[in-house]
C-alpha cells in the first residue's frame, strides 16, 4: 500500500466517528497498541526536540526501505505518531522525503499542528524526514 | 456535585462582573469556555478594551512631545494612569511608578542597571538570592548579572509543601548578598511567601529586595509603603489590562542611583554629542514611545478592580481555590503539587498513570483552558521530580460551576486513559 493510499484508509476510518470523545478514544487505543520502542532508544540522542511530552525516534533500513519505532510517554501524542509510523514505516526513503502529509488535516486533527501546542508533531514529521534523507544518503 | 449548596460569604456578583467580559461569553469546541488559565493571562472587561480602543479613535497622538491638543490630552490621561497605579499600590510618590513592556522586563530593568549603581551594589563578587519556586523570569536575569559581575546565585530552598525553609533562608543573607530576588506569590504552586518578613531580614543587613509580583497583585492588596519593597514588579495583562504593560516600582533614591536601562528618546533633558544628560523620574527609564494604549488600559484594569474591591477578590478566589483543592482530592490518584498553608487561587496536579498533556488536550475538547508542562519553573518542577503538571488558575470571574465542569471533565479522562 503506497503512503497515499494508507492516508486515504486513515481519513475512511476516522469519518466514522462524529463526535471528538470517540475520535480520541480511537486515538488512545492507536497509543495503547503501538508496540514501544526499545529501552536502549529511550535516550536524549533519540529524543524529538520541542514537544511537552517526551517522544523517541529510532530509525533503520530495510530492504531499502525505512522502518521506523517511536514512543512518547503520553497517550495521545503516542497515538498521533502510531498514525505516522502506520503511513510513513516500511516506505522508500525517496517517497517518505517528497511526501506531504495531508490526513492530519482531514482527520481534523489540524490544531495538532500548530507550534503553540508544542506536542512535537510537526517536530516529529521533520524528524522523521531527515532520518529519510539521512538514510538515503547511506544507500 | 451541586456549586448551589456552597455558601458565599462574599457580597460579589458574579453574574454581572461576568457580563463585562466579552471573550467569556463564547464555545470553545462546541462548549461554553471555562477558562482556567488565568496565571498565564486575564481576560479583559469591556471598559478595558473600550480605553484602548477610544484612545485610538479620538485621543491617538504621542505623550510628552506635542503642545496640540490631542497630545496634552493624551499625556494628561497617561499621567493620571501613573498616579492610579501609584494609588493603587500605595507608593510614596508617582516618580517611583516607571512603565515598562512586562514583569520580566522590570526585572531585566533591574538586573542590568544595578550592578552600575555603587551605592546598591558595592563591591566585587558577591551573591544574588533567589528561591527554588522562581519563574524562569526571576532567575535568567540574575544569572545573566552573575556571569557579568562574578556574583554567584544562591537559591533559598523550600520544603515538600512548596514553602520558603525560613531558617535555610536566614543562613543564606550574609553581608556577601547584594540583592534578595524573590516572588511574591508562586505561579506554580500558589504559595504566598511571607515577603513582608523576608524583607525585614534582609534589610537589617542592608540588602536590597527584588519582589517578582506578577501572580500577586490581581489576587490581594499589595502595599510597596508597608512592605518596605525596594522593587517590585507586576504585569498588567494578569490583572484583566492589556498585554505588554508593566510596572517598576523602585524606592526614589534607588532609581535615581541607577544609570538609565535604555537610550533615545523621552528619557533625555539634552543631547549634544559632546554631552546627553538625562531626565528626571520616572522618564529617565522611558526611552522612546511609550505603550500610551496599554497604559491606559491599565488604569481602566485598577478602576475595575477597585469597583469590586480586592478584598472581596481576595476572598471569593479564597473559596473557589477551597472549593475546588476540596473537589479534586476527591479524584483517585490526583495529587496537588504546592499545599502551603498560604496560598492564591492557583491549583497545579498530576494524576497518576497520565499525561498532563493528555489532560490539557483532552480539557481543551471539552471547553476548559488550562495550563500544561513546567510552567517556565523547570528547576521547581525537577524539585518535586516531576517533568509537568496541570495548573488551573482561578480569577474573580471564575465560578463553582466551572470548577464542578473540571472535576467531571477529569473524571471523564480518567476513564477514557
Amino acid at each position: 500500500m503506497s503512503i497515499a493510499e494508507k492516508e486515504i484508509e486513515i481519513v475512511e476510518e476516522f469519518s466514522l466517528f462524529d463526535n471528538w470523545m470517540d475520535k480520541y478514544e480511537h486515538i488512545i487505543e492507536i497509543g495503547k497498541e503501538l508496540k514501544s520502542i526499545d529501552e536502549k532508544y529511550r535516550n536524549p540522542e533519540h529524543e524529538v526536540k520541542g514537544c511537552q511530552s517526551k517522544v523517541w525516534l529510532h530509525s533503520y533500513l530495510k530492504d531499502g526501505k525505512v522502518i521506523y519505532e517511536a514512543d512518547s510517554d503520553a497517550i495521545i501524542t503516542k497515538g498521533l505518531i502510531g498514525l505516522l509510523v502506520r503511513v510513513l514505516s516500511d516506505e522508500k526513503p525517496e517517497d517518505i522525503i517528497k511526501n506531504e502529509l495531508e490526513f492530519i488535516e482531514k482527520i481534523g486533527l489540524k490544531q495538532h499542528l500548530s507550534p503553540n501546542r508544542s506536542n512535537g508533531l510537526v517536530a516529529m514529521i521533520k524528524q522523521m524526514k531527515y532520518y529519510a534523507v539521512a538514510l538515503n544518503i547511506k544507500q | 456535585m451541586n456549586y448551589a449548596s456552597t455558601p458565599l460569604s462574599v457580597t460579589i456578583n458574579i453574574d454581572e462582573i461576568r457580563s463585562h467580559f466579552p471573550s467569556l461569553h463564547q464555545k470553545v469546541n462546541g462548549y461554553p469556555l471555562v477558562y482556567f488559565d488565568n496565571g498565564a493571562t486575564s481576560q479583559k472587561p469591556d471598559v478595558v478594551i473600550e480605553a484602548v480602543t477610544q484612545f485610538y479613535s479620538q485621543q491617538n497622538s504621542n505623550v510628552h512631545r506635542g503642545v496640540h491638543t490631542l497630545s496634552q490630552k493624551a499625556t494628561d490621561l497617561f499621567e493620571e494612569a501613573r498616579i492610579t497605579v501609584q494609588k493603587f499600590i500605595n507608593a510614596k510618590s508617582s516618580n517611583e511608578i516607571i512603565f515598562t513592556k512586562g514583569t520580566t522586563d522590570s526585572i531585566n530593568l533591574i538586573s542590568s542597571c544595578i550592578a552600575h549603581a555603587p551605592l546598591l551594589w558595592r563591591g566585587e563578587g558577591g551573591e544574588v538570592l533567589i528561591s527554588t519556586m522562581e519563574h524562569h523570569s526571576n532567575i535568567v536575569p540574575w544569572q545573566m548579572l552573575c556571569e557579568e559581575t562574578g556574583a554567584l546565585l544562591k537559591v533559598i530552598p523550600i520544603n515538600d509543601q512548596g514553602e520558603i525553609i525560613w531558617e535555610e533562608y536566614l543562613k543564606l543573607l550574609s553581608n556577601k548578598t547584594k540583592i534578595v530576588a524573590i516572588t511574591h506569590v508562586s505561579n506554580t504552586l500558589g504559595t504566598i511567601n511571607p515577603i513582608k518578613k523576608m524583607i525585614d531580614e534582609a534589610h537589617k543587613k542592608n540588602i536590597p529586595v527584588l519582589i517578582d509580583g506578577a501572580q500577586a497583585v490581581p489576587h490581594m492588596k499589595v502595599n510597596v509603603q508597608d512592605l518596605d519593597a525596594d522593587f517590585y514588579c507586576f504585569s498588567a495583562h494578569k490583572m484583566v489590562g492589556p498585554t505588554g504593560i508593566g510596572i517598576l516600582y523602585g524606592k526614589e533614591k534607588w532609581l535615581n542611583a541607577m544609570p538609565p536601562y535604555q537610550g533615545g528618546g523621552s528619557m533625555i533633558k539634552s543631547v549634544s554629542f559632546e554631552k546627553t544628560t538625562y531626565n528626571d523620574l520616572p522618564y529617565k527609564f522611558e526611552a522612546g514611545t511609550p505603550h500610551i494604549e496599554g497604559v491606559l488600559g491599565l488604569a481602566k484594569a485598577i478602576e475595575f478592580i477597585n469597583g469590586i474591591g480586592i478584598e472581596n477578590i481576595q476572598e471569593y478566589e479564597h473559596e473557589l481555590l477551597a472549593y475546588a483543592t476540596k473537589h479534586l482530592l476527591e479524584i483517585e490518584g490526583l495529587k496537588i503539587i504546592g499545599t502551603a498553608k498560604e496560598k492564591a487561587s492557583v491549583i497545579s496536579f498530576v494524576i497518576e498513570g497520565i499525561h498532563a498533556f493528555d489532560i490539557g488536550t483532552l480539557l481543551d475538547q471539552m471547553g476548559i483552558a488550562v495550563r500544561t508542562g513546567h510552567h517556565c519553573t523547570q528547576p521547581l518542577h525537577e524539585r518535586f521530580n516531576i517533568s509537568s503538571t496541570v495548573r488551573a488558575s482561578f480569577a474573580f470571574y471564575n465560578t463553582f460551576s466551572e470548577i464542578d465542569r473540571l472535576v467531571d471533565g477529569l473524571k471523564r479522562i480518567k476513564k477514557m486513559i
